[in-house]
């Protein structure tokens, strides 16, 4: 019977409590608290941003001031007499994100058509597994594979090979040391890939079947609708995906320092040794004695954020405006 | 048919102005641009059960989150007129809906629990986190008392930790209204509360509802003829005209709604010539 | 088209040559995977063994020695780092999904996807302007710092898309019995968006756990057995660019050895998050 009584009691003086309703001074307070907390959460991130743009700008400024524009197309760099252009390194970076862009857009897109259009789940599904672990690997552990197994088999049997027969264009001429653009661009392919075969596999997928029956209706074949009916009405994305994959090619870093060859040089070939913007900045950059070596290099990795930002706004652009093209036809 | 909008209230005759627990005064809501209501006005006695039908689109869910100011919770929406809860506006700038839907409690069409709850932990959620009692032993019996209330409390009292997505769809929505309940609010508003669910389920909420009725003031949304006949002490029908903007055609007893509909459009309705 | 009764040999053909190729570089792709990761496994198995795991590097020249230094360095950075990230990324991830309509939310959710891209280096170079340059000397914090800018686009949209995917439902169910924004959020939303955020966070750190160039002048290196994110700390990814650079055979090894380590450690957190999301996908 107490019992009963003291439950009772409890539950009555909780509803008295209830009756005298209002939002108590702790609880809006801690409403307010919120909302500040999450906005003072985005302001700070919005802020880490600016600041890394601000920063980099603010410690290349005595670079910019001191060689100007002339720093892009300069091709001396010289920490010894304190004389320092860009030119190498864009170079290097063009043409190993080139290379790796045209081989990994070709292969990519091929094995995103292959497992969303023509293999069965059986086989599609494990090896979609296989080629998204392969984005998952440490860039250090591609650059440990190339410069032990890609460069000794490029030097030794792939590129003579490829120079005994194509010897005579200036791209395939000059000495072999296995490291170099090439070696690099083919590394830089390899870790592409993924990133282009997973964006474009998922946009293949996504165009309506009523396409691809429309299609075949009139009598075109699997493998005509892939390529001349489904693959077109994906292409934004596609280009998007590819784009965004460049970006990642460009801002590679150690898994491209260890098989370019470190040299800061323009060569025609692409047996010969490089440099990419971001190795120099890996390998020099503790090295850098005078401030205006430092300021140089970080000059490097300001033009690096700039075309990364710009190259990736290209392309988030271009797959946005493909989602919205498809939203508006569905 | 054109369907003119009337401008005369028609609130069920109540004798005593204190007898009124909720009074909605020209309800208009719109979604985003889109008109979904216009100007209901509805008296809901104290301790009734007070039914709102009509076919799909009327708007009479729209309405009933009118009166607890969860309509204006989607994006874009917006609402205009007044719901008086013991006489003050709900609407008021001076009140916090928070505070209000402590009041005002809702339980939705299909069964909610928190998933990552328990059903204890589900049931005292409302006390415990709008700071009505931190308590480990009021909290207690403040569940066993709306878990009884709520007609679960045998089903559930050796399992009071079991995860609240164990229970069947009847049960979690007895589980749901029990959470309103815990709350200790004066109005209860349900949304369609058994249209998920099956005969039996639904039989025994519309018992609940009756003794529900004793303590609370409830508003009930149905589609369902049948149950408002049984379950209801004043029925109010609703309408969409051409534009899909609903209105209030009638409200009266339930008794006279039924018998002698004084609207050509609810006798069409009553009696299956459209619906 | 002509409609005839039999399919042109040469449409025939091609439509297989085109399966053929393109599933030639679907296996190229994935073989080259799995020939990496034998090779890592076969060059790097013979390095482990307890001495390696628990030891400092041995100096220059002298063979033998672990890399033990590095993978405590390793946890303690990411560790810092993800106590850093998880705070900032959730709660901006929590504000898109709430308040976040209009342009100006528009704009950080493209400021975030753009960051994903910026190289790591370009994170490491502001690293060391803000963490290094003042003090004069290389940290893991520093580190930690760059670790967890590259966290932050993920943290934010796995957070915002988990919030966004808890059920309507749910949410006004919170919000009908009168609970304050907070209090729903942090009782009820979060605990159910839990799962994809987590899944979110694994795949943040995996990405992050193998990240070597911002490592190079923030935490720089260390030969002995550091604890204090204030110091030059070791880490296993530099480690193996160091000893992969140099020309010593044993360093070579102990290369293969810590590539093994890392990897396993990345896909082990890799295969966990996705099955954690099956898992969670499963249950509701």
């Amino acid at each position: 019977m107490s019992l009963e009584l003291d439950a009772h009691r409890t539950v009555t003086a909780a509803r008295g409590r209830a009756a005298q309703r209002g939002l108590t001074t702790r609880q809006a307070f801690a409403d307010r608290a919120f909302r500040v907390a999450l906005l003072g959460a985005t302001l700070l991130f919005v802020a880490l941003i600016a600041g890394l743009f601000v920063e980099l700008v603010h410690g290349s400024w005595e670079s910019i001031v001191a060689f100007g524009a002339g720093f892009l197309w300069s091709s001396e760099w010289n920490p010894v007499t304190n004389h320092f252009g860009a030119l190498p390194f864009i170079y290097g970076t063009v043409v190993s994100s080139a290379i790796a862009i045209a081989i990994a857009s070709v292969v990519g897109i091929s094995a995103a058509v292959f497992l969303a259009e023509f293999a069965p789940s059986v086989v599609a599904r494990p090896v979609s597994f296989f080629i998204e672990l392969l984005a998952a690997v440490p860039s250090v552990v591609f650059g440990l594979w190339g410069l032990f197994v890609l460069a000794p088999i490029l030097s030794s049997t792939v590129e003579p090979f490829v120079q005994r027969y194509l010897g005579f264009l200036p791209i395939f001429s000059g000495p072999i040391y296995g490291v170099g653009l090439l070696t690099a661009g083919l590394l830089l392919a390899l870790m592409i890939v993924p990133t282009v075969a997973a964006i474009a596999r998922d946009l293949i997928q996504a165009v309506p079947n009523e396409l691809r029956e429309a299609s075949i209706a009139l009598g075109a074949t699997h493998w005509e609708t892939a390529t001349r009916v489904v693959l077109p009405s994906a292409r934004a994305g596609i280009i998007g995906a590819c784009v965004l994959a460049l970006g990642r090619a460009l801002g590679e870093t150690i898994a491209a320092t260890m098989v370019i060859g470190n040299r800061p040089a323009i060569s025609a070939s692409l047996f010969a040794p490089g440099y990419t913007l971001s190795s120099v900045i890996a390998n020099e950059f503790t090295e850098a004695t005078s401030s205006i070596y430092l300021s140089a290099l970080l000059e490097l990795g300001l033009i690096l954020f700039v075309v990364s930002f710009i190259v990736n706004g290209c392309a988030r652009i271009l797959m946005w405006s493909m989602l919205r093209s498809q939203g508006r036809r569905a | 048919m054109q369907m003119i909008a009337l401008a005369t209230e028609k609130s069920a005759p109540v004798e005593d102005v204190a007898d009124v627990a909720l009074c909605a005064r020209s309800i208009s809501a719109w979604y985003g641009s889109k008109l979904a209501i216009r100007d209901v006005s509805l008296d809901f006695r104290r301790h009734s059960i007070s039914a709102i039908m009509g076919p799909s689109g009327c708007g009479k869910t729209t309405f009933l989150r009118c009166l607890n100011r969860i309509h204006e919770s989607a994006l874009g929406a917006r609402t205009v007129g007044e719901v008086l809860l013991d006489g003050t506006d709900i609407y008021d700038q001076d009140v916090n809906p928070v505070v209000t839907r402590r009041r005002i409690g809702m339980v939705f069409q299909r069964p909610n629990p928190f998933p990552t709850m328990s059903i204890f932990e589900n049931v005292v959620s409302g006390p415990r986190y709008t700071g009505l009692s931190r308590d480990p032993r009021e909290l207690k019996e403040l569940a066993e008392e709306a878990l009884r209330r709520a007609a679960l409390f045998d089903e559930v009292k050796d399992k009071l930790d079991d995860p609240a997505l164990s229970l069947s769809g009847g049960q979690q929505q007895r589980l749901c209204i029990a959470r309103a309940l815990a709350v200790q609010p004066e109005v209860l508003l349900m949304d369609e509360p058994t249209s998920a669910l099956d005969p039996l389920s639904t039989l025994k909420i519309e018992e609940l509802m009756e003794q529900l009725a004793a303590d609370y003031t409830v508003v009930i949304v149905t589609h369902n003829l049948q149950q408002a006949a049984r379950v209801s002490h004043y029925a109010a029908f609703m309408l969409g005209d051409a534009d899909r903007v609903g209105s209030l055609v009638e409200y009266a007893p339930t008794q006279q709604i039924f018998t002698h509909p004084q609207d050509r459009r609810t006798e069409d309705y009553i009696t299956g010539r459209f619906g | 088209m002509i409609v005839g009764a039999r399919l042109a040999p040469s449409r025939r053909a091609s439509g297989i040559a085109g399966v053929v190729l393109t599933g030639f570089c679907s296996a190229l792709a994935a073989g080259l995977l799995i020939l990496i990761l034998g090779y890592v496994v076969v060059q790097g198995w013979g390095a482990i063994n307890p001495a390696f795991l628990t030891q400092l590097p041995r100096p220059v020249g002298v063979s033998g020695g672990g890399v033990a230094n590095g993978i405590v360095g390793t946890l303690i950075i990411v560790a810092l780092g993800v106590l850093m990230a998880v705070p900032v990324g959730v709660l901006t991830g929590l504000y898109l999904a709430i308040y976040g309509r209009g342009l100006a939310a528009e704009c950080v959710r493209f400021l975030a996807e753009v960051l994903s891209g910026v190289p790591s280096i370009a994170i490491g170079l502001f690293a060391y302007t803000i963490l290094v340059q003042p003090f004069r000397h290389f940290s893991g914090l520093s580190a930690a710092f760059a670790f967890m800018i590259l966290m932050l686009p993920l943290m934010i949209r796995t957070s915002e898309e988990a919030i966004r995917g808890v059920p309507t439902a749910i949410r006004e169910g919170a919000l009908a019995l009168g609970l304050p924004d907070y209090g729903g959020v942090i009782h009820v939303v979060l605990p159910a968006a839990r799962p994809l955020i987590v899944t979110g966070l694994l795949l943040a750190i995996a990405r992050v756990t193998g990240e070597t160039a911002p490592l190079l002048f923030t935490a720089f290196g260390s030969e002995f057995w550091e604890l204090n994110p204030g110091n030059p700390m070791a880490t296993l990814a530099m480690q193996i660019f160091r000893y992969a650079i140099s020309p010593y055979d044993d360093w070579h090894r102990q290369a293969w050895g810590a590539a093994l380590l890392l990897i396993l450690a990345v896909l082990v957190l890799n295969v966990g998050a996705r099955w954690a999301l099956r898992g969670g996908a499963k249950r509701s």
